[in-house]
């Protein structure tokens, strides 16, 4: 028999209140704090319509467990999915959720190109069968100072790579978002110049760590965290994994990414996550992890590489960090 | 004569005025009545020492609610994934309103002829002060945790902190000598102390812009800009207008040496 002991943090199942409960009650108070906020834009209460039409039953995605995966304790759904930077449906951290409803995943094509031998076009169903998908719970550390740890749902992105063959020439991949107006409110603004676009140098690409995603929590991915297909690169800052992919192209030119180009000395090429190089405008020495650290909890210091170290340091030896930012 | 040039308000009215802005010179009136002669018609409201007390009133609690706001949102668990951000953001923001208010006072009063607005000035300038307070301690505390080291880097190290941080000490002697008493003691010194009022606008302004242009984001920014410039640009030309005018109508002989104070109402 199975002998389980309180550690004191668990709650008693008779003590967890039924989630359906807890729902109604945050629902209430939700509301009571919607009408004392009469000035807020309001839009995240008109939008409900069509999230719920875009929502309507997220299809459920099988993974299999990666040792890859951080024990830490996940940032709840709501948290995941409601604050997310994705600048092509506005930039306040609430514009993802509430204009992303828009965004048609399907039928989605990612077209792979460049210096490959096979190039080609990708449905987004074949590369849902693509190879075996694994759960991979990653930290993400985003620029602005703050992180999350989110169970991702994906494949090594070197599986896709193996399917076009790159050629020897192949030294950089880039990756581009869609740039589509009609879908993406965002677009009008002349925030970045679009579309969206990312790189790694190809042996970033082939880490075992780099997963070309597709879900998380167990579901498809959500549009505001870049359906159908992403990229999540862990050790580097949440800028550097393109999301809602269009194009996949090698080349043998280090790519002009967007962050980059917007900002060269704030944002390098590489970003990876990196306690000692500050920001211009702020530390990042530590980080606030949401749903945890706040008015109760300081922030908590950002490790190195954001704690994959041990698996990519080696990509970096002999290069000056604080120069190749 | 137009309400605005109405001398002979209540006697604490004028006390205060006397205290605020330099009262307008008489010859300098008339150019400013041909600058302003498009304005629409306002009403001369005085409000009588009961209404004024029921507008001060009205305006405090209004100032409030801003902070009701977040202590609602907070209590509903609704200040979202990241509350301190979106604390120091709101804080920052009715800072910036504060201010905003504050420099729309003496053009307010000017244009729609009001000279009562004078008497909601202190409350806003100390609303600001309380916003910029809310704000700063957001950053120390939630945001450094009170560790001296890292507040002296960020003060130090990061333009957009150095220019808030600058602004907001800028602010103290300005709410230490708001009082009744230390405008008195203060006299004319008081009044020159105070047009520190117009760099702290403008720090704070460009403390919001450089906070948000790594971003590529200053929509926002822009717009405060724009209504502290329009704020500052107001009192350039009221003022040029005066002067010239006020050249113009006097004998060489008899012109005031400039910058030297106008006639002072009793």
């Amino acid at each position: 028999m199975l002998l389980r002991t309180r550690s004191g943090v668990e709650p008693l199942p008779s003590e967890i209140t039924p989630r359906p409960l807890y729902e109604s009650r945050r629902a209430v108070l939700r509301a009571a704090a919607a009408g004392v906020a009469f000035w807020s834009t309001g839009a995240a209460y008109a939008a409900p319509a069509v999230r719920a039409a875009a929502d309507a039953a997220p299809a459920k995605l099988q993974a299999r467990p990666s040792s890859y995966s951080t024990m830490e304790r996940q940032t709840p759904y709501k948290d995941v999915t409601g604050y997310n930077n994705f600048y092509e449906f506005g930039t306040d951290k609430e514009d993802p959720a509430r204009f992303s409803g828009s965004l048609h995943v399907r039928p989605w094509t990612v077209s792979v190109e460049g210096l490959v031998a096979r190039p080609r076009q990708f449905g987004i169903d074949e590369l849902l069968g693509l190879a075996p998908l694994e759960e991979r719970i990653y930290r993400m550390r985003c620029v602005e100072g703050w992180s999350m740890v989110i169970p991702w749902i994906g494949y090594p992105f070197a599986e896709l790579m193996k399917r076009v063959e790159p050629t020897a020439g192949a030294k950089y991949v880039e990756y581009v978002t869609l740039a589509d107006p009609a879908q993406m409110s965002g677009l009008r603004s002349g925030v970045l110049a679009w579309p969206y676009v990312e790189g790694l140098r190809i042996d970033e690409a082939a880490h075992p760590l780099t997963l070309l995603t597709l879900g998380l929590y167990g579901e498809v991915l959500p549009r505001q965290n870049g359906a159908p297909v992403r990229m999540v690169v862990p050790w580097k800052y949440g800028f550097k994994s393109g999301k809602s992919l269009v194009r996949i192209r090698f080349t043998d030119r280090q790519p002009v990414t967007s962050w980059n180009r917007a900002a060269p000395q704030e944002y390098g090429f590489y970003s990876n996550v990196n306690p000692e190089v500050s920001h211009p405008r702020w530390s990042q020495a530590t980080e606030r992890r949401i749903g945890e650290d706040g008015f109760l909890q300081r922030k908590r210091p950002t490790l190195k590489f954001n704690g994959y170290g041990e698996q990519v340091a080696s990509l970096y030896a002999g290069m000056d960090l604080h120069k190749a930012f | 004569m137009p309400a605005w040039t109405c001398t002979r308000h209540s006697d604490r009215a004028s006390r205060v005025s006397a205290y605020g802005r330099p009262a307008i010179r008489s010859d300098a009136r008339g150019a400013l009545a041909t600058l302003i002669a498009a304005r629409p018609r306002v009403p001369a409201i005085r409000p009588s020492a009961r209404a004024l007390a029921w507008i001060r009133a009205v305006l405090f609690v209004s100032a409030l609610v801003p902070l009701a706001r977040l202590f609602a949102l907070g209590y509903a668990d609704a200040l979202g994934a990241n509350p301190v951000e979106f604390v120091t953001r709101s804080t920052g923001t009715w800072t910036l309103v504060m201010l905003c208010a504050t420099l729309s006072v003496t053009p307010l009063r000017r244009l729609l002829g009001w000279p009562w607005l004078l008497r909601l000035r202190r409350m806003l300038g100390l609303f600001a002060f309380f916003y910029a307070t809310l704000h700063f301690t957001t950053w120390l505390w939630f945001d450094q945790w009170f560790d001296p080291a890292s507040m002296l880097a960020d003060i130090m190290k990061r333009p957009f902190v150095t220019v808030g941080f600058t602004a907001f000490v800028l602010l103290l002697p300005l709410a230490a000598t708001s009082t009744q008493a230390m405008m008195r003691r203060l006299g004319r010194r008081w009044q020159e102390l105070h047009r520190l009022v117009y760099a702290i606008a403008l720090l704070g302004v460009l403390h919001y812009w450089w906070a948000k242009a790594g971003k590529n984001d200053v929509a926002e920014p822009f717009v405060y800009a724009l209504v502290v410039a329009g704020l500052l640009a107001f009192r350039l030309v009221w003022t040029t207008a005066g002067a010239v005018r006020a050249r113009r109508a006097t004998p060489p002989s008899r012109a005031r040496a400039p910058g030297r104070p106008g006639r002072r109402r009793p």
